[in-house]
């Protein structure tokens, strides 16, 4: 078939930040996949729950101190990824370098504190299936966190080598960026439901 | 919109300046395909995009069409797996009290061909059709993240293997593709099979889950300028709903299957009710995917019927906007009727008439569908080949498995059927009467794109009829055995029960079903290497895939096409208008908007790359050791992390700087 | 050539519908209200449905009998034509919302009918599903009033009765198409089924979700008898073990107590108590045995001890080492326990 040639491209930018950008859709996609599987095993534990008569099946609530303090420092973190986020969308190298060793400081931080977590839940999980339930819903989070701090890491050395100075690069950070800001979305009703739910009656 | 306003940058976005401020590295340019004769460009692109010769190249490919045909294949392969396996059951079943397969063996048989056709066959093979044709019809180079996609193929083909070799080894599951607890549970279900059937779950949803991603992310951004959403083929419509029913669907059986090999393997109890679990919870999960599967696996089919209907009836699907909606419906419906496969668990009344209204409510969105696709067809007084027949033996079967589907969405009614071969019947109308059918009018209808040559018209002929003779008679004959009280997964009947004639009239077609797949075989081998010719388009048809060459060289176009109505090809039947301006030197593409598909950045595409085999090894490698021990987990975790850095850390490809 | 393949696909269909209708175990033979409500709704839905398919399959068919137009620009089409359409469009999805809810509503009733079958059933009958045989036990307020037996339901015909049914291992479903729809044994779960037969008769069921390796099975019976022939059986059935009669049976009896059978197995009056087994008490009264794989005879009940495992392979029924005289003198026994 012949051809004409209808539009210019050659002005266009060589990368996108943001929206603008498909990774960020890929990121966003697969936030929805596994915050679907977040919901449906949340959803498991309420349905658990409003079967059982005598839900959380006579075992005392756990200790939520820890719990408490991973949220907290979770909560914190908010505050300088999104000072990150801003020097990336500047492509401003030393504060991003500075933003990421913070990122996995304060990635490492609540993973510290998560360790305790697992003993304060006062129950195994081969104990019953409300032990199975928090264990489980604990464990799918701390996959992403470990999963998150991993990526983040890398991505901080990556930013010390030559390859750092590309607009894709600081692309990442800004996904990184928002992918911690989904870890910490979870965590929030994740932590209500094995904390507060069972002492709610 | 016409072309001429494109080319003068009215109906273009305002260029945003390229952000070079901040600590970038200078930008290299290279050359550009403008004013670049056809014969150089070809040749340029050509080396840029090509996959390069050899076992690693091979290996290392992220070419979406080479993935795909390896999909496509593989996925075949499956289909005569699961087709073997169903006339070893027929025969078994061919009359009563045979001796032929013993339960154990049969069990395995059912559950094999259930698995098979749903994770091996049925859903690879829409994505893999989708895998090639999407970035096609949309026109781009590639399919987004291609190392991801060839990284899915791996995971798929491992999980494929892993199944059918532990078949091999007797060790396949043998308690239904849905493997309900307790059956299949740590006490009920011993030895490894049950393991098996998860992890084969685990390998198969992620590469099902990849794909999705990298499907909508294509569709969304990769769009050529000027394709509006208003202006997007209804077959890639479907594949972009399709990938969003996966998304929110798949999850629930990871979910599901993670559940119950940790009940299996560490001793929770969730599924378990004597220590405050509750066996239904599975169902539930299990349903919450299983029923958009169904629509994951019908609505790609409902978009190659529509390209179908609208090449050989000569006009536009009738009702494009009522097209797309009821695909997004019939999406968002199809999360709200799972309970329908539940209703003799014992459900409160009211809550089952609710599923009741809910599954027969989408009923409309595909009757809309249905009558649209009759209202093309009405005037269009359309040229029979065999891929039109193919729809036609689609509009025969799933019409009916439709209606037999309304039926079993009433609660009372269903009490009777539900488990019966009356269910069997259903879903093989519906599945393969709504999937198979069109896809295998697809292959009819994209094999010269594929291949470059026709697929013999003759063969073609012969392979619909005794395929639409044999299936009929295998599956029609099934309503009446159900309602007469045979159940399903039954591997013996006794004699009094008189069902002896009956089933033995049900082998027989399924032979001749078999026999039709056979004479498949010999059309696809035959056409491919002496069928004729196929040329660029050989249906005439309107869209994207059509306007390159058969096969597509690996850049897919030389220039890429700037798109003014949602059959292009029809609508600019003299000169295509195209975009230029990219570099030839590097795989860059056009990444447009997601509402108005303007252009907006030109991005690299990823290269070539050996990792995403070894990722695929190394996940692979875990998911079968953490059948055995849940450390495989911890052990899997420092392969898994190196082969994924090696994957995204930068080699210096100009792909990767920019 | 495609007549021809119509025509043998029709013929062929008609065949299949007028050849069999056993009835023994069919929904399409009602014997009981729910059956027979479930019947005329599958009845009614295969008409309509039919219908509606014969008219698609019209429009479908019939604009290929016209004659071909010359090929045109497809993107140019006539307007007043695809208003035209986009009525019959419109209307044709009306008609098909109307038929849906009349449906929904249809079925809605039909459960409420259902519903009310069991409301003054005085017999509650529950079912315990096992793997691969049915647990049946009359509750009774006063404790040696309760009955338990297995595989085989004797009802009063006539009268409604309440089945509970559950399981303690996987999943089953109670199935008994002439009578009524099926309901799962879910364990951790009671369900309740009523149904009542019109006649007196047997109605051959069979379990509906797959349980395992003996799915297929895994039959039962429900014997519905006028209300005194019921009350005599009853009477009948709570009654300890007969004595053995013959001195080969006496040894069957002797031998029967000193091996594994005692484990599992119960025969009411003797110090076999194992309850992981169908009841024998009365098990020469039952026309089956392993719920329906064999009939009751002595040479079935013979082939059943000495061989479980080839009848029925992978039934938790073990081989007990028995030679020729003591397999005798246990069937013996056996055979007598009417």
């Amino acid at each position: 078939m012949k051809q004409r040639p209808a539009a210019d491209l050659s002005k266009l930018p060589t990368f996108g930040i943001g929206p603008r950008s498909p990774t960020w859709w890929g990121t966003l996609a697969f936030m929805a996949l596994e915050g679907t599987g977040f919901a449906l095993a949340a959803g498991a534990y309420l349905y658990l729950a409003y079967l059982s008569p005598e839900w959380p099946l006579g075992v005392p609530p756990p200790n939520h101190w820890p719990g408490t303090i991973v949220t907290l420092l979770l909560l914190a973190s908010v505050v300088p990824n999104h000072i990150l986020n801003r020097y990336a969308e500047a492509c401003a190298m030393v504060p991003v370098r500075i933003g990421l060793i913070v990122m996995t400081l304060l990635g490492i931080a609540p993973l510290v504190v998560r360790w305790f977590e697992f003993p304060a839940l006062n129950i195994y999980w081969d104990t019953n299936a409300y032990g199975s339930m928090l264990w489980v819903l604990l464990g799918l989070h701390t996959t992403h966190l470990i999963t998150d701090v991993g990526d983040t890491l890398v991505l901080t050395v990556l930013m010390f080598t030559r390859h750092g100075y590309s607009g894709r690069r600081f692309g990442d950070v800004g996904d990184n960026v928002f992918y911690w800001d989904f870890v910490v979305a979870t965590w929030i009703p994740i932590y209500l439901l094995i904390y507060w739910m069972p002492r709610l009656d | 919109m016409s072309s001429a306003d494109l080319a003068h940058g009215r109906d273009l976005a305002p260029q945003r300046a390229a952000a070079q401020k901040g600590d970038l590295a200078p930008e290299r340019d290279g050359p550009r395909d403008t004013g670049l004769d056809d014969a150089s460009l070809e040749r340029w692109l050509a080396r840029t995009w090509q996959t390069v010769p050899g076992i690693i190249g091979a290996l290392s490919s992220v070419d979406h069409k080479i993935v795909a045909r390896r999909y496509l294949i593989t996925a075949f392969v499956f289909l005569c797996l699961g087709g073997l396996s169903a006339v070893a059951m027929r025969i078994q079943l061919s009359g009563p009290e045979r001796g032929l397969i013993g339960p154990d063996r049969y069990n395995q048989l059912f559950t094999m061909h259930g698995v098979t056709m749903m994770f091996l066959f049925a859903v690879p093979i829409v994505q893999a059709t989708g895998i090639y044709l999407v970035p096609l019809m949309v026109g781009t180079r590639n399919i987004a993240f291609p190392r991801l996609n060839a990284f899915s193929f791996w995971i798929y083909l491992s999980g494929g293997l892993f199944a059918w070799v532990s078949f091999a080894l007797d060790m396949a599951p043998d308690v239904g593709w849905f493997s309900y607890v307790p059956l299949s549970g740590p006490e009920f279900g011993p030895g490894k099979r049950s393991d098996v059937w998860a992890q084969m779950i685990t390998y198969t949803e992620v590469s099902s889950l990849a794909v999705a991603v990298a499907t909508i992310v294509t569709v969304l951004k990769q769009r050529a300028p000027g394709m509006s959403l208003d202006k997007i083929p209804l077959y890639v419509w479907a594949m972009l709903v399709t990938s969003f029913v996966i998304v929110f669907a798949m999850p629930a059986v990871m979910i599901t299957s993670t559940f119950l090999i940790l009940d299996r393997l560490v001793g929770t109890h969730i599924f378990n009710p004597a220590e405050g679990g509750d066996v239904l919870l599975f169902q539930h999960l299990f349903w919450f995917f299983g029923h958009p599967e169904v629509y994951i696996i019908f609505l790609p089919a409902t978009g190659m019927v529509s390209s179908i209907i609208a090449a050989f009836a000569r006009r536009p699907v009738f009702g494009y906007l009522g097209m797309v909606l009821s695909l997004i419906s019939v999406g968002f419906l199809s999360f709200g009727l799972w309970v329908h496969h539940m209703f003799a668990t014992g459900l409160p009344k009211l809550g089952a008439s609710f599923f009741t209204a809910s599954s027969m409510l989408i009923a409309i969105p595909n009757g809309l569908q249905i009558f649209c696709w009759l209202a093309t067809l009405w005037d269009g007084r359309p040229i029979i080949r065999t891929p039109l027949l193919f729809v036609f033996g689609f509009f025969f079967t799933f019409v009916a498995g439709g209606l037999t589907g309304v039926m079993l969405a009433s609660v009372p009614l269903d009490l009777q059927v539900h488990d019966t071969y009356f269910v069997t019947a259903h879903f093989h109308y519906v599945l393969i009467g709504g999937s198979v059918f069109p896809l295998l009018g697809a292959t009819y209808f994209w094999f010269p794109k594929i291949t470059g040559r026709m697929m013999s018209e003759r063969l073609g002929r012969w392979h619909f009829w005794l395929a639409f003779i044999g299936f009929n008679a295998a599956f029609f004959p099934m309503h009446i055995v159900g309602l007469w009280g045979m159940p399903r997964r039954v591997y013996t009947y006794p004699v009094e029960l008189g069902w002896g004639n009956i089933n033995l009239f049900i082998t027989a077609g399924a032979v001749v079903l078999f026999l039709s797949f056979v004479l498949f075989t010999i059309n696809l081998v035959y056409s491919a290497s002496r069928g004729a010719p196929a040329g660029d388009n050989p249906w005439n048809a309107g869209t994207l895939e059509w306007a390159t060459s058969s096969p597509p060289p690996s850049y897919n176009f030389a220039r890429i096409p700037v798109v003014t109505h949602s059959e292009p090809l029809w609508a600019e039947r003299d000169t295509l208008p195209v975009a230029t301006g990219l570099r030839v030197d590097v795989r860059e593409l056009v990444i447009s908007t997601v509402a108005e598909a303007y252009p907006d950045v030109r991005e690299k595409s990823a290269t070539p790359s050996i990792w995403p085999l070894f990722a695929a090894l190394a996940v692979g490698a875990t998911f079968l050791y953490s059948i055995f021990s849940p450390w495989a987990v911890v052990w899997g975790a420092g392969p898994i992390a190196i082969t994924l850095i090696g994957w995204f850390w930068p080699k210096g490809d100009p792909e990767d700087e920019e | 050539m495609n007549r021809l393949v119509c025509s043998v696909c029709c013929g062929a269909a008609c065949m299949l519908l007028l050849a069999g209708c056993s009835g023994w175990q069919s929904a399409l033979d009602p014997k009981g209200p729910a059956a027979g409500e479930l019947a005329w709704l599958i009845w009614f839905f295969t008409a309509l449905c039919t219908v509606v398919w014969l008219l698609v399959m019209a429009v479908l068919i019939l604009p290929l009998a016209r004659r071909p137009a010359p090929v045109g620009d497809p993107l140019v089409l006539d307007a007043a034509a695809e208003r035209g359409k986009m009525r019959i469009v419109v209307a044709a999805l009306a008609a098909t919302a109307l038929i849906l809810v009349g449906l929904t509503l249809l079925s809605y009733f039909a459960n409420r009918t259902l519903a009310a079958i069991g409301s003054d059933a005085a017999l509650t009958i529950r079912v315990t599903g096992h793997q691969w045989w049915w647990e049946v036990r009359y509750e009774n307020d006063q404790p040696n009033r309760i009955l338990t037996t297995a595989n085989e339901i004797h009802i009063p015909a006539g009268e409604p009765v309440r089945l509970v049914v559950t399981s303690t291992d996987v999943i089953h479903s109670f199935w008994v198409p002439n009578l009524s729809g099926k309901l799962d044994l879910i364990p951790g779960h009671e369900n309740v089924l009523d149904l009542k037969a019109d006649k007196p008769g047997v109605y051959r069921g069979q379990c509906a979700e797959f349980c395992g390796a003996q799915h297929a099975n895994m039959s039962t019976f429900i014997i519905a008898e006028p209300r005194p022939v019921f009350d005599a059986w009853l009477k009948d059935q709570l009654r300890p073990a007969a004595a053995p009669v013959s001195t080969e049976a006496q040894t069957g009896h002797d031998l029967f107590l000193k091996r594994p059978c005692v484990m599992c197995h119960k025969i009411g009056g003797t110090i076999a108590g194992g309850t992981v087994a169908p009841d024998l008490t009365h098990i020469a009264s039952r026309r089956t045995l392993a719920a329906g794989t064999l009939a009751m005879s002595r040479g079935n009940l013979a082939a059943w001890i000495a061989d479980p495992q080839g009848i029925k392979p992978g039934a938790h029924m073990p081989v007990v080492g028995l030679n020729g005289d003591e397999l005798n003198a246990i069937v013996a026994y056996l055979e007598g326990l009417k």
